[in-house]
């Protein structure tokens, strides 16, 4: 239950940062994760809560920004590599990019 | 991932005007997708500006889920309109249809974000509600 968080973070490069449309993205995308997500723009936070659009449309982080994640819970690295895919691919117009199977080297637990 | 429609809280826009109705709910079928039911309203009976009961009544029919609707509204007629027509639903409805205090575009596209991810219908009224001046 108490394992500690996950964390990841990815730049911001599409041309309009976090926008109103990239809010909504990320936010639905959030919301798919049983997990607690969060959004920071500094890896020390203050943390938002990722699932919360207003909270996420008020961070505005434009581009050229770090986004930093951190997630709790069963899923939590699923939300932590769908969330930087997402960003990482500029929030792409596809709706839904099933978050793809990453093979990174993030093993340790501790 | 969740996503029928019919599940998620449904979302009704009504403004004194057909075109800011039909943009607001443009902007959120084209922010937000699919997932959750959408209805607007605007004009009143005589194709001008205002807003109509009977209208009101419709769209919330037609965005009406089991998980409720939530309605965006812009200047007074709309709000006391809006209540009207709740008022007139029968009563397991009128539990389910709630007026969010919440600018309309905006409100529209927030709450529908938080409707698509699945949220009662008590938190994408907060949600929307949350998005009043600063």
């Amino acid at each position: 239950m108490n394992s500690p968080p996950e964390f990841g973070f990815a730049l911001l490069t599409n041309a309009t940062g976090l926008h109103a449309r990239p809010s909504v993205k990320l936010t639905q995308l959030a919301k798919s994760f049983a997990a607690s997500v969060e959004l920071g723009l500094s890896a020390q936070g203050p943390w938002l809560d990722a699932k919360r659009p207003v909270q996420v449309m008020r961070a505005k982080a434009n581009k050229g920004e770090t986004l930093y994640f951190r997630a709790s819970g069963a899923d939590a690295r699923q939300a932590i590599a769908a969330l930087v895919a997402l960003v990482d691919g500029r929030f792409g117009e596809a709706e839904e990019t099933a978050a793809p199977t990453i093979a990174e080297g993030a093993e340790s637990d501790d | 991932m969740k996503k029928g429609s019919a599940e998620n809280v449904g979302i009704v826009i009504v403004s004194h005007s057909a075109k800011v109705a039909e943009g607001a709910a443009d902007m959120v079928r084209q922010m937000v997708g699919q997932s959750v039911r959408l209805a607007w309203t605007g004009g009143n009976a005589d194709g001008g500006l205002g807003t109509d009961v009977a209208g009101i009544l419709a769209a919330i029919d037609a965005a009406w889920s089991p998980a409720g609707v939530a309605i965006l509204v812009d200047l007074g007629g709309a709000e006391t309109n809006s209540e009207m027509a709740v008022e007139l639903l029968d009563e397991t409805r009128r539990r389910k249809a709630v007026v969010c205090n919440a600018p309309i575009v905006e409100g529209a596209v927030i709450a529908a974000t938080e409707a698509a991810g699945g949220s009662p219908l008590e938190i994408v009224k907060q949600t929307a509600e949350e998005l009043s001046p600063q």
